[in-house]
């Protein structure tokens, strides 16, 4: 059996937080390598910290240390930041972005990638990474290709997608995810403080059933 | 970034005056607006370096947020909602409006060499 390696792959700094750090936390804890893609550096995030102490300009500095500081609490050794721009990834050439993609994965060979389900996504850059991610796979020969978990969460997915069909309790690392959300501290300052208020109303569906990280495994 | 204050940021909008300089101007509502809220109809628009040249550029508003506007050889450019300025290290104005829960909704940006 080829050597474990997962394969996470996101447009978004904090893509990982909510709902993989703690699988992530799990693999990198046995031992697995975990090499993390993040296409962008959020530059066009709305959230500067409540009060705000980022800007336009400064949001991709202080971004990038924070994902690196993401990436260290989850013991993740190969962070790779590929510098396209936030909210145009959708308008790059797809087979250019494929092709890098697909460099990736002849390189390290992984036994899991992880990335959004296309079509159920939500924002454009979510659905263009996946749409990437599952072309490259495809091109590999049937029996070659890793299995893929995807990450939902338009408001159809589980009327279209059914319950997801991994379901992986990150309870053990609990404490290592809510660093590495807290990590992204200008993106998560406001919904942490509202977990600390237990004001149900404005923490996330998915910091709800933080200890449980589901996803939904792509059918080719 | 600070509250704007209008004779501050005049003056410092006259330092563009009658040269190429390089704008950022946006507005956003966020990716998500449509999502939460699905009767949200969600816009944005974003143009980053375009090289302009004003011979004219104006902050005004009787209480924040303002609005400003910079008058180009053929035509204007436009902001309104604006709440906070700062000049960063690298010498560029940066204009932004950010709505109650301190999330940026608009930003006018100006720079003497190109934005990273
Ligand atoms: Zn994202």
């Amino acid at each position: 059996m080829s050597q474990e390696h997962v394969l996470v792959v996101f447009p978004h700094p904090d893509d990982e937080a909510f709902g993989v750090s703690g699988t992530i936390a799990m693999n990198t804890e046995k031992g697995v390598p975990v090499t993390y893609v993040c296409l962008t550096l959020g530059e066009m995030g709305r959230n500067m910290g409540n009060p705000p102490f980022a800007t336009r300009e400064s949001l991709p500095k202080i971004r990038k240390k924070e994902l690196q500081a993401a990436a260290d609490t989850l013991n993740i050794n190969d962070l790779r930041m590929w510098g396209l721009r936030d909210k145009t990834v959708e308008f790059e050439d797809p087979k250019t972005l494929t092709a890098r993609i697909g460099n990736v994965i002849d390189e390290l060979k992984p036994t899991l990638i992880i990335t959004f389900y296309p079509g159920y996504s939500v924002h454009p850059d979510h659905e263009a990474t996946g749409r990437a991610v599952i072309r490259a796979v495809e091109q590999l020969p049937e029996d070659e290709r890793p299995a893929v978990h995807c990450v939902a969460f338009s408001n159809d997915c589980y009327e279209m997608l059914g319950e997801p069909d991994v379901v992986n309790d990150v309870s053990s690392v609990s404490h290592q995810k809510l660093e590495a959300i807290k990590a992204h501290r200008s993106q998560t300052e406001w919904i942490i403080a509202a977990m600390a208020e237990e004001n149900p109303e404005k923490v996330p569906e998915v910091l709800k059933r933080i200890n449980k990280e589901q996803f939904w495994t792509y059918k080719f | 970034m600070q509250p704007i204050t209008l004779d501050t940021v005049q003056n410092e909008i006259n330092k563009f005056l009658n040269q190429d300089v390089y704008l950022h101007l946006e507005t956003t509502n966020g990716a998500y607006a449509s999502h939460f809220n699905q009767s949200f109809f969600s816009v944005g628009a974003y143009i980053r370096n375009a090289k302009v040249n004003f011979e004219r550029g104006i902050i005004t508003g009787d209480k924040a947020p303002y609005r400003a506007g910079l008058k180009i050889e053929l035509g204007w450019v436009y902001a309104e909602g604006l709440t906070h300025w700062e000049v960063n290290e690298d010498g560029q104005l940066l204009l932004a409006g950010h709505d109650a829960e301190g999330k940026l909704a608009v930003a006018l940006q100006l720079s003497p060499h190109p934005f990273e």
